[in-house]
């Protein structure tokens, strides 16, 4: 993949300069609200558990011995700890990294922006999150807001929670040739809402996406919905037909917190996935208390990409691809 | 036999789905916010040149298919088979029925170098150049003078194929056709 010829960057200066200005806006909103910047460690000795997104490894030797450091994915895990440790709402502007395929939307570094509000819900967030942007844009912006139900009946016509697996198989096998022999309901919801309602949401303004499954709940809080459907307190924000953003109602409880982990780890194994070590000192910090609070990230890049109509990641980087 | 990562698949790759061999023509990487990463890919079916999409998980293996390309010239037709001789000076010759030869029957000029697709060792598709010079054998007689008033007229040129063209061009001409659209695009400038 290595060129010497490749030298120059991927972005035209003026997408830089538009990068910087962006990032100094939202410190001057964050410094303006009181919540602290924090700047949590690129290296790890733990690492996620979540079984679909790969981590990139760093190898070294320290006192003596071999060590594997890995590269975060999100700040969440180091962030929650700083809450549990007596910290006020704080937010964090910088990189994160996948072992992902790299593409139109996906770089295997980008920059994350992940916040945490003590004492706000979902709710209050979203509605940050729209003062937010609506500061980046100098215009009042109010985001659409659909629950994950309603947004699946309008664009494939099946309610998510009720639908047999076997409609959901058919639906899913019509519009992508997949699924048919798919056991997992999740992994059918997910396809379906990739293939038939992400293009379809949040094209004028914004739209967030609320009241998710539980069983795709993450790390957020479950909470029944209204029709006592098991939905978990997590919200997804598209915006053109990108994920801009997720997040949660936090979970603070160690017990469910520490099981989910274990599921997830157990997932991975089942799956012939690489071990990794989970970083189960979040538990240790949930067990002494993460305040009540919401908290939410966001792909910097992406929303660099919309502000100014680039359809390439690449171009508002500085050096992507190949280049980096 | 060798196989692609639906997650590897590149534009140009040849894989097997459901028995056929098909031409990958694009790969989107397909990720949900959380949750089980997939492909979206846009196949070309080689025997029936349908195009579509389909949906695979990431890391599903795929059969590389046995497809390659070669340049052959077209030697003649004995009723069933058209058949083609290898320029790379191996003399290798196929008999490509009329299924593999489509609508490109109608191109085939003898002496001419064609891109034969063979699956399997046996011919699958054969592809015109995208420029062939063909003679007129039949069309209204020519108007004089009439180079620049852009009419047209049907014209039968010697493999069959009937093309628009000016005007002004007479029976025994030799004309310049762009295969893949089936347009006149000038004289030939030299035979």
């Amino acid at each position: 993949m290595y060129s010497k010829d490749v030298w120059q960057p991927t972005a035209e200066i003026s997408a830089l300069k538009f990068r910087a200005e962006v990032f100094h806006k939202i410190r001057g909103f964050f410094y303006e609200r009181d919540v602290l910047e924090v700047d949590t460690p690129c290296l790890s000795l733990g690492s996620i558990s979540d079984p679909h997104i790969e981590v990139l490894t760093s190898q070294t030797r320290t006192l003596g011995k071999d060590v594997t450091y890995y590269l975060q994915t999100s700040p969440e895990y180091a962030m929650k700890r700083l809450l549990a440790a007596g910290a006020p709402s704080i937010y964090q502007l910088g990189k994160v990294f996948r072992a992902e395929e790299i593409g139109r939307r996906h770089g295997i570094e980008f920059t994350m922006l992940e916040w945490y509000r003590l004492g706000f819900d979902h709710w209050q967030l979203m509605a940050e999150m729209d003062d937010l942007l609506s500061t980046l844009m100098g215009q009042t912006i109010a985001s659409e807001r659909l629950s994950y139900a309603e947004a699946f009946v309008r664009h494939v016509g099946l309610n998510p929670f009720n639908a047999s697996l076997e409609a959901l198989q058919q639906t899913c096998h019509q519009h992508t040739e997949y699924g048919l022999d798919e056991m997992d309901r999740d992994t059918l919801l997910e396809l379906l809402f990739a293939t038939l309602v992400e293009p379809n949401i949040g094209q004028e303004v914004p739209c967030f996406i609320y009241a998710y499954p539980a069983s795709q709940a993450a790390l957020a809080k479950q909470q029944p919905d209204e029709e006592g459907n098991a939905t978990a307190a997590r919200f997804e924000w598209y915006w053109r037909g990108m994920e801009l953003a997720n997040g949660y109602f936090e979970l603070t409880d160690s017990i469910e917190q520490q099981q989910r982990m274990h599921n997830e780890m157990a997932e991975r194994a089942e799956h012939g996935q690489v071990w990794r070590q989970a970083d189960e000192r979040l538990i240790s910090a949930l067990e002494q208390g993460l305040p009540e609070c919401a908290g939410v990230a966001l792909g910097v890049d992406r929303l660099l990409m919309l502000l100014q109509n680039k359809a390439h990641i690449n171009a508002v980087m500085p050096f992507a691809g190949a280049h980096a | 036999m060798a196989s692609y990562s639906t997650s590897d698949l590149r534009s140009g790759n040849k894989v097997m789905v459901d028995g056929d061999p098909c031409a990958v023509l694009d790969n989107e990487h397909v990720k949900p916010g959380k949750g089980q990463a997939f492909n979206r890919i846009k196949l070309r079916n080689l025997k029936s040149g349908r195009v579509w999409e389909r949906t695979f998980k990431s890391g599903e293996s795929l059969d590389a298919a046995d497809v390659m390309d070669t340049d052959m010239e077209y030697l003649y037709t004995d009723g069933e088979f058209y058949h083609f001789m290898a320029t790379d000076g191996s003399f290798e010759q196929h008999g490509a029925d009329a299924n593999a030869v489509g609508d490109t029957v109608k191109w085939l000029k003898e002496q001419e170098s064609y891109v034969i697709t063979l699956y399997n060792g046996a011919p699958l598709a054969v592809t015109p150049p995208n420029f062939i010079e063909l003679e007129v054998t039949e069309t209204d007689p020519g108007v004089k003078g009439d180079t620049a008033n852009g009419g047209s007229k049907p014209a039968t040129l010697s493999t069959g194929a009937v093309v628009r063209v000016p005007l002004f061009i007479n029976i025994g001409e030799v004309l310049r056709v762009d295969t893949r659209t089936g347009e006149y695009v000038s004289r030939a400038t030299g035979k």
